[in-house]
């Protein structure tokens, strides 16, 4: 079946640096450094990358941060979890952006 | 996507021919009789399969033992419990002054014929290297079957309670990961299994071992059936770690087959692959000085030994 989005086009992201080398080279040194152990573990970095690839939903990211957070020791409840608090968020953003509309409601009304 | 022969992958390494570089473990596998039938067994142990080492083939194995400088010997199976001669091997092998280490799937010691034989294992300062595959239930009943974790559970405080996971009787727990994927770092895990298994279960242990699953026998079947073989191997190839692969088990440890067949380790012993290049292929013509330096049969199927933090009988070979 066709689709717009195809796994195995994941691996064909380093052409993104064929005609851009030392950006992409300055984007995955910065890549790689970001997802070392680091104040926090490899593993609690592969959750938030897992909720952050649902809230911009990237199927690429989905698909890499399942795999990565599972070789991280990650359990299907704790990626589960991640995954409702990118929703939560999502969620309460748009709620809270009620407010906005509730400001410009009130200056525009009687 | 296709992978590169594994032994292309060696000479780039400059590690081909891979030869062994000593014989410190006698690895013998007592049979594929087994009280569970796991997802990820190499083996395709279960209750159906009849293969069982003889009194007489492990006779064999005590006179090598006896006869060579090989410290270590290691049991495996199936369930190594279902050999109805294991406890004769286990106290003959420690009469020895052999270390005796036997890998279990902990459930088999809660059935009413086998209950005594931790004592017996007590008794002889056996080593328990015990699969356990996740620290939760659900996830291991997935990977070995309904009530396994409850039953592993009980059994690992059984265990504790004669004092293994503390002083000097060893307990090694077993990870493995419950599907087409690496395993974790070793140490981060098995920190995991001891804060989670000792704060809902009370249950010690000495240390965590992380098996990579290895593409032979269920496994394999289980990466067919679900479209998982290509992106599996091809996981593992791009993994490929030269620090992992020069120190592989089969290098130091040589493994018995339950009719007495000599392979180089027990994933070889399951594709049929025996020791060859010249040198005896079985426990009676068993020639120390041959086999500790013979040439060690390769195949793809290598590539989940030296993939990332690289796999062994215990657990990863660098740190990661």
């Amino acid at each position: 079946m066709d689709s717009y989005y195809r796994a195995e086009d994941l691996a064909k992201f380093p052409t993104m640096g064929e005609e851009a080398g030392e950006l992409w080279n300055k984007f995955m040194a910065y890549y790689g450094a970001v997802f070392e152990e680091g104040a926090l573990s490899a593993r609690e970095k592969a959750l938030i990358a897992l909720a952050v690839a649902h809230a911009v939903q990237c199927p690429y990211c989905i698909d890499a941060y399942t795999q990565a957070c599972l070789e991280k020791g990650a359990n299907t409840e704790q990626m589960t979890e991640a995954v409702h608090v990118a929703a939560a968020i999502r969620g309460g953003a748009t709620l809270v952006h009620g407010v906005q509309m509730k400001n410009i409601a009130k200056k525009l009304g009687f | 996507m296709s992978i590169p022969p594994f032994i292309d992958k060696m000479k780039e390494a400059a590690l081909y021919p891979l030869y062994s570089t000593g014989i410190s473990v006698l690895q013998v596998n007592v049979g594929k009789t087994c009280n569970l039938a796991c997802k990820h067994c190499h083996v395709e142990a279960g209750p159906g399969r009849p293969e069982s080492m003889s009194r007489e083939t492990m006779s064999h194995c005590l006179e090598v033992l006896a006869n060579n400088p090989i410290g270590t010997l290691d049991i495996t199976g199936g369930a190594p419990e279902l050999n109805p001669h294991l406890p004769w091997f286990i106290a003959s092998a420690a009469a020895l002054g052999k270390k005796v280490m036997v890998r279990t799937n902990l459930t088999v010691l809660e059935q009413p014929e086998y209950q005594h034989l931790p004592e017996l294992y007590a008794q002889h300062k056996v080593e328990i290297v015990a699969s356990l595959p996740y620290y939760t239930e659900r996830d291991t009943d997935r990977q070995r079957g309904s009530g396994v974790f409850r039953s592993a559970i009980t059994v690992l405080q059984k265990l504790n309670s004669l004092g293994y996971g503390q002083w000097e009787l060893r307990l090694t727990l077993v990870y493995n990961p419950g599907g087409a994927f690496l395993p974790p770092n070793q140490k981060a895990v098995e920190a995991d299994f001891k804060r989670e298994l000792g704060r809902r279960y009370g249950i010690v242990f000495d240390e965590l071992f992380t098996l990579t699953n290895v593409p032979v026998g269920r496994f394999l079947k289980f990466l067919q059936e679900t479209g998982n073989l290509a992106g599996y191997r091809e996981r593992l190839a791009k993994a490929f770690n030269p620090a992992a692969a020069a120190n592989v088990m089969c290098r130091n440890l040589i493994s018995v087959g339950w009719d007495g067949t000599l392979y180089d380790c027990d994933f070889n012993q399951m594709l049929g692959l025996a020791c060859n290049r010249g040198v005896p292929n079985h426990i009676k013509d068993f020639d120390f000085e041959r086999l500790r330096q013979r040439e060690i049969v390769l195949a793809d199927h290598c590539y989940a030994c030296t993939a990332g933090a690289g796999s062994s009988c215990g657990g990863a070979i660098v740190s990661n």
